[in-house]
């Protein structure tokens, strides 16, 4: 934490930003404190990418204002630059130049003398597990090694305020969990991130605070136990293993929970919030479905998910575009459990 | 630091000279990496190198008996200023497919984002791609020289086609860093962002002498700028024409480029998301 300075490090009131007819932003509110990790969860075209671009400056806002580290985005926007890093959905990385020449040029163009631009490249390979790749072109690099040279890459100007726009998209689980923690140690050593996601589990492992985006709005903000807190209790949910039971497994267990279960067709999962009725819900729930000969594995109570709060306040799933939505997908194909509380078609 | 939740002051600018001074550092190490980058794609090479020369062999031996010339020392002599002229116009492909590359890439907002000079990348960008232009030209020469090309005005004349050449070429490849930014995807660019070129360089007095085209294409070829600039250059490497017949119309048909594309090319770049 940057000591004497006060106020949060991101502030952002009233951001609205519009392209032709689509309001890609609609009065987007943040504020984040020092040394903390926001998470910034929603959908494909949620407005989570357009956000980043205007704290970033790359973009200007229609409305609203926005400042880091209390410097305007539009105003002043040289200064901003000079406090934040960028690592964005793809590695903006130069592939044919070696990890360690990718390095050195950041380092260059924030004015650093070769020597030093030299020896902060040394630094961050050798923080980011990259020295033996140091000098091989970037593009024989795996994806989660080209992922961490970029994010090297943000870090050459020592930024105070970190924006990671879908960090871990399109990364195998391996190179994801590797991601996970080099991102804990930089919010660790007190560094500012703001982090969008489209996987539910990175942002409940890795923020702080999370604010949820749909449609260019903020429509559910807390910490994930807040959010989960949001959609009131437990969680039912049992796997039926013989497919053509399902149907009669949602009759028998519908009575007993509060709305209507849900449905994995893939994988044969049946889940239903049960409210605070949590262990008899249980007991009865095991009483209807031996009563209906319903074989199921794995009945147990849960406490909710972020997917279990998303559906619950948009009404869609986060996976509504064909993206993966972190470790429980398959949600759609169930309307009747997704019909929308505003009457938008997803 | 000061304890404010009202926005600071951004600390005041650095003075005029710091800040060209930046920006000119900022373009060169733009410049470098553009040029190792080239260095190290071998189809690029290929393309800046070994294609020029393939086109000059095969004009000089393949077609060249059938085009009938005026001038004298034959084809070869009409042919070289002609393929100097059309690799410089043709070097802007890889302007534009670079820029649409890196844009696509997201190279260009990260270093939008950077406390840099926002001049240098497009900067960058055009003194690297002049760089490998004159190289290419300087091959291009000495294989003409191989296959029995002179300079017959003297040196002054040969440095000055050459340059005339590259201006030429940078010209072209403003026009092609507006359409690559403004385009901003590779393949689509790379398919039909500079189809123009094809048309412009070939319907000229490049390869063969205008009066062997049909009277309808004539009209054309004798009124555009590729023929200025490859008649003018021929004056000044061969002196077949008078060099102020075309010197004028290839000055100002350049200047127009530059006037209209180069502000067309930084706005792109500006507005490029």
């Amino acid at each position: 934490m940057s000591e004497g300075s006060s106020g949060p490090a991101i502030v952002v009131e009233g951001l609205t930003k519009s392209f032709g007819d689509v309001r890609a932003l609609r009065g987007i509110d943040l504020s984040v404190p020092r040394g903390t990790v926001l998470g910034v969860l929603g959908p494909n075209g949620a407005g989570k990418t357009t956000a980043v671009r205007i704290l970033t400056t790359l973009l200007r806002p229609d409305g609203g204002r926005a400042t880091v580290e209390s410097y305007d985005v539009v105003r002043d926007a040289a200064a901003v630059r000079r406090v934040i890093g960028l690592s964005g959905q793809s590695a903006a990385i130069q592939e044919e130049l070696t990890g360690k020449e990718n390095l050195e040029l950041i380092g260059r163009l924030y004015h650093l003398s070769w020597p030093d631009a030299r020896s902060r490249a040394a630094e961050l390979l050798e923080q980011f597990d990259l020295v033996d790749a140091a000098d091989r072109p970037a593009k024989t690099y795996s994806g989660g090694m080209q992922r961490r040279l970029d994010l090297a890459a943000s870090l050459v100007g020592h930024p105070k305020v970190l924006f990671l726009d879908e960090p871990t998209t399109g990364l195998d689980p391996r190179s994801r969990l590797g991601m996970w923690d080099v991102i804990r140690s930089l919010a660790a050593g007190g560094t500012t991130i703001l982090l969008t996601t489209q996987y539910l589990d990175e942002a409940d492992e890795l923020a702080d605070t999370i604010v949820v985006f749909d449609h260019g709005l903020v429509i559910a903000q807390g910490t994930a136990e807040d959010l989960k807190s949001q959609i009131g209790g437990d969680v039912l949910e049992f796997v039926v293993p013989d497919r053509a039971k399902i149907n009669d497994a949602v009759a028998a267990i519908k009575p007993l929970g509060e709305g209507e279960p849900h449905v994995d067709p893939d994988t044969g999962m049946v889940s239903v919030g049960v409210g605070s009725r949590g262990s008899d819900a249980l007991i009865d729930a095991v009483r209807s479905l031996d009563a209906a000969e319903i074989l199921t594995h794995g009945l147990a109570l849960r406490r909710p998910s972020l997917d279990d709060v998303f559906l619950a306040i948009t009404g869609h799933a986060t996976d509504e575009d064909g993206q993966q939505a972190g470790k429980r997908r398959g949600r759609r194909g169930r309307p009747s459990a997704a019909t929308d509380p505003k009457g938008r078609t997803s | 630091m000061t304890a404010v939740a009202a926005p600071q002051m951004a600390p005041s600018l650095p003075s005029l000279p710091t800040r060209v001074r930046w920006a000119t550092i900022d373009t060169l190490t733009i410049t470098r990496r553009n040029l190792i980058v080239w260095y190290r794609v071998p189809t690029y090479i290929f393309f800046s190198v070994i294609q020029p020369v393939i086109f000059v062999l095969m004009f000089r031996y393949v077609f060249g008996g059938a085009i009938p010339v005026g001038n004298a020392g034959g084809y070869v002599q009409y042919l070289l200023p002609g393929i100097i002229g059309q690799t410089a116009a043709f070097a802007s492909f890889g302007t534009a497919i670079a820029l649409a590359q890196e844009l696509q890439k997201g190279v260009i907002d990260r270093l939008r984002s950077m406390p840099m000079a926002r001049s240098a990348v497009l900067a960058g960008r055009l003194v690297a791609d002049t760089v490998r232009m004159l190289i290419t030209i300087l091959i291009i020469v000495g294989v003409g020289y191989a296959v029995g090309f002179r300079f017959t005005q003297g040196v002054v004349e040969a440095i000055a086609m050459i340059l005339l050449a590259t201006v030429f070429g940078l010209a072209i490849c403003c026009i092609a860093a507006f359409t690559g930014l403004a385009i901003g995807d590779e393949e689509s660019v790379q398919a039909f962002g500079l189809i123009w070129l094809f048309p412009l360089t070939f319907v000229s007095s490049a390869f063969v002498p205008i009066p062997t085209m049909p009277g309808w294409l004539q009209a054309f070829a004798y009124n555009q700028p590729v023929t200025y600039v490859i008649d003018t250059m021929r004056a000044l490497a061969i002196g077949n024409l008078p060099i102020q017949a075309n010197l004028l119309k290839s000055i100002a048909s350049l200047a127009a480029i530059f006037i209209v594309f180069a502000p067309l090319a930084v706005r792109a770049y500006k507005r490029a998301a």
